[in-house]
């Protein structure tokens, strides 16, 4: 055993170059898995945000849009769709729920949606979970309004707390509905999806806000108060979109062919599931392009490696000879050479692996805070310690390139070296 | 035992049995620089003290990796204690001079990392049977220990010391024990008393031999001083032994 001791102390003596060595295959390790882990978990998050859901009805639009800004308040609708066509919808004897979403408004930043308490029953979201209310309840009165985890928690809002809520849905607000003061009526436990981010209010409460509004400015000419709003008809006429379930899976198609071809309005009807999977084909080739540049780096710090063993090739050949005169056979130099390209890699990945961990635990909060990110710190998969492996291979390849030169270099020197 | 002084008193007078005999030998090393080492005849007698001098660059090294067996003539044999180096394979030649050869080299080659037993004990991990002696006398780190102190290294040193740490006279009974250890039938010695002074290099000398003859090892050291001819048993010039050529490569 004394050789491969002799050999850990040899790069024990050569600690600087070895750690930076090590150092550059592990942030470039961490790069690779953590690209991965980004890309699976945002992946996961987009699948987790809706489940249950078989169709989602607008106005006519492309599937993706419809999707985006009907489930994760990505982007804005080019257009509604009318009461009248939802109301024609839900009598369709295929249909066993339908909940109505409107969008436009926001708080501080964080989108209103106007729907039906029956949203909190049907919605559901990861393999079926149901919303659960940590505190308070669903809206009641008009100006009643549920909020998301993410909205109470970064807000410090409570139940009974004021909301004005703001014109359009910018974060800064410019035109306030500061008239019609809502009253914070139920806090959702976390979700890990956009619901975290959502005010939640009735359907009717956003008519209630614009009622006296035209062209999108408040007509203060014409001001309705709150006393006189309430005794108002608050059915709206249009609203952003539908999400509907099924009492038939197989009925799917039949339900969505009838939709898009409803003659009174130009409408689309999306299944979920296909609009993601186009989405992931869409963005299939950024992913592409961010694991070719990781594996990329990963060869960077290899080529890295392999000339720090080259460059100390030269200091170590009198190492090499002394082996070599005590009767250790040119194999064993290649062994050694290749020996210690594989541990300095081993080391880089077993330490770039518990790197990016520590950053999981430490940045999963913040960054679920600032991207709505859910990133999953699960044991690593197979196709990861794959990637590993062919890591810890390619490092021992890159470190018999030296290896090889070094092999020669003993043959050659015999007893005495000759640089 | 042998007697070290009475060892040196008395000339050599050979015992009938060759330790290394080379017949017909030709060696050239490659590259654009073409050097060829022929030697028709050489033979050295088992715990015969050889002395060959001739001056740098003149093959006093390509004939010591002949002699050991790190490379291998391109004709010719050498034969070391009857057993021909051109009939082993590679894996075997290497075996045979770590079971059989004690190697010191000019600059002693230290590995300044190790501790001073790891720089000792060394040659065992390749040679079993070596080993296997060493462990006849102890456990081989303890055999290094007490080979160190007989060679006249303060133990407090041995134990604590790494051999960067060492002076130059203290390097070379490292060195020297390395070469020592486990008893091997031939020492090879490349220049190691260059760096010292006279009275250093008789003292190591001295030291030297009276651990190779308790062994009745052969040693063949080379140099360039002729001043150290009074301590071998026979003296030679390279030119004597060998022909050397020069020439480009075409």
């Amino acid at each position: 055993m004394i050789v491969p001791r002799l050999a850990l102390k040899s790069l024990a003596n050569r600690w600087v170059t070895a750690l930076l060595t090590v150092l550059a295959i592990a942030a470039s390790v961490m790069l690779l898995l953590g690209v991965e882990k980004v890309r699976t978990g945002a992946r996961q998050s987009f699948a987790d945000t809706i489940s249950g859901t078989d169709l989602i009805v607008g106005a006519r639009s492309g599937s993706l849009n419809l999707l985006l800004y009907s489930v994760f308040r990505i982007g804005n609708p080019t257009n509604n769709m009318t009461w009248k066509s939802y109301e024609d919808i839900a009598k369709s004897p295929d249909i066993a729920w339908i909940v109505p979403i409107s969008l436009g408004d926001s708080h501080r930043g964080f989108r209103v949606l106007g729907t039906t308490p029956d949203y909190f029953k049907h919605y559901k979201f990861r393999r079926g979970q149901q919303m659960v209310f940590t505190a308070g309840a669903p809206f009641s009165d008009l100006f009643d309004a549920v909020i998301g985890a993410d909205v109470a928690e970064k807000l410090g809002y409570k139940v009974g707390d004021p909301i004005v809520v703001a014109h359009g849905a910018g974060s800064v607000a410019f035109l306030e509905h500061e008239d019609k003061p809502f009253r914070v009526s139920g806090i959702l436990a976390k979700t890990g999806t956009p619901i975290d981010r959502t005010v939640h209010v009735s359907l009717a409460a956003i008519e209630a806000i614009h009622v006296d509004w035209q062209s999108g400015v408040p007509d203060t000419a014409h001001a309705v108060t709150i006393d006189r709003v309430r005794t108002m008809n608050l059915t709206p006429k249009t609203i952003t979109a539908a999400l509907v379930g099924l009492n038939s899976k197989v009925a799917t198609f039949r339900v969505q062919r009838a939709i898009n071809e409803y003659p009174e309005e130009p409408l689309s009807a999306i299944m979920p599931g296909v609009a993601l999977q186009e989405l992931w084909g869409l963005v299939g080739t950024a992913e592409t392009a961010l694991t070719a540049i990781s594996a990329m780096v990963v060869a960077t710090a290899l080529l890295g490696m392999m000339t720090m063993i080259l460059t100390t090739l030269n200091e170590r050949r009198r190492e090499m000879a002394i082996l070599r005169s005590v009767g250790a056979r040119p194999t064993t130099v290649l062994g050694l050479l290749t020996a210690e390209g594989g541990l300095l890699t081993l080391a880089g990945v077993l330490l770039g692996t518990l790197a990016l961990y520590a950053a999981l635990l430490t940045m999963r909060p913040v960054i679920d805070r600032m991207y709505g990110l859910n990133l999953p710190i699960d044991a690593l998969r197979p196709d990861e310690w794959m990637k590993l492996a062919a890591i810890v291979v390619a490092g021992i390849l890159a470190a018999a390139l030296p290896a090889i030169r070094a092999y020669r270099l003993s043959l050659a020197d015999g007893m005495t070296v000759r640089i | 035992m042998v007697d070290a002084t009475q060892v040196l008193e008395k000339r050599y007078e050979g015992d009938g049995a060759s330790a290394v005999a080379f017949s017909n030998v030709r060696f050239t090393w490659p590259g654009r620089t073409r050097f060829t080492l022929a030697i028709d005849r050489f033979e050295l007698a088992r715990g015969e003290r050889l002395l060959l001098l001739g001056p740098s660059g003149s093959g006093k090294s390509t004939f010591l990796s002949l002699l050991a067996g790190i490379v291998a003539p391109e004709a010719g044999e050498v034969r070391v204690l009857g057993t021909g180096l051109g009939k082993l394979g590679g894996a075997a030649r290497d075996r045979f001079r770590a079971e059989h050869f004690g190697i010191i080299f000019q600059m002693f080659n230290l590995l300044p990392y190790g501790s001073l037993i790891d720089n000792v004990t060394l040659p065992l991990a390749f040679a079993p049977e070596r080993r296997s002696r060493v462990k006849s006398e102890g456990d081989p780190p303890d055999v290094a220990r007490r080979l160190l102190v007989s060679l006249g290294l303060d133990e407090d040193l041995i134990e604590r010391a790494t051999t960067a740490e060492l002076s130059v006279g203290q390097q070379q009974r490292v060195a020297a024990a390395r070469a020592l250890i486990g008893a091997p039938q031939i020492i090879v010695a490349d220049e190691p008393t260059s760096a010292l002074d006279r009275d250093a290099q008789a003292a190591f000398l001295d030291l030297l031999f009276r651990q190779a003859a308790r062994a009745h090892a052969s040693v063949v050291m080379v140099s360039h001083d002729p001043t150290l001819a009074p301590y071998f048993d026979r003296v030679a010039r390279l030119t004597e032994i060998a022909t050397i050529s020069r020439g480009r490569a075409a």
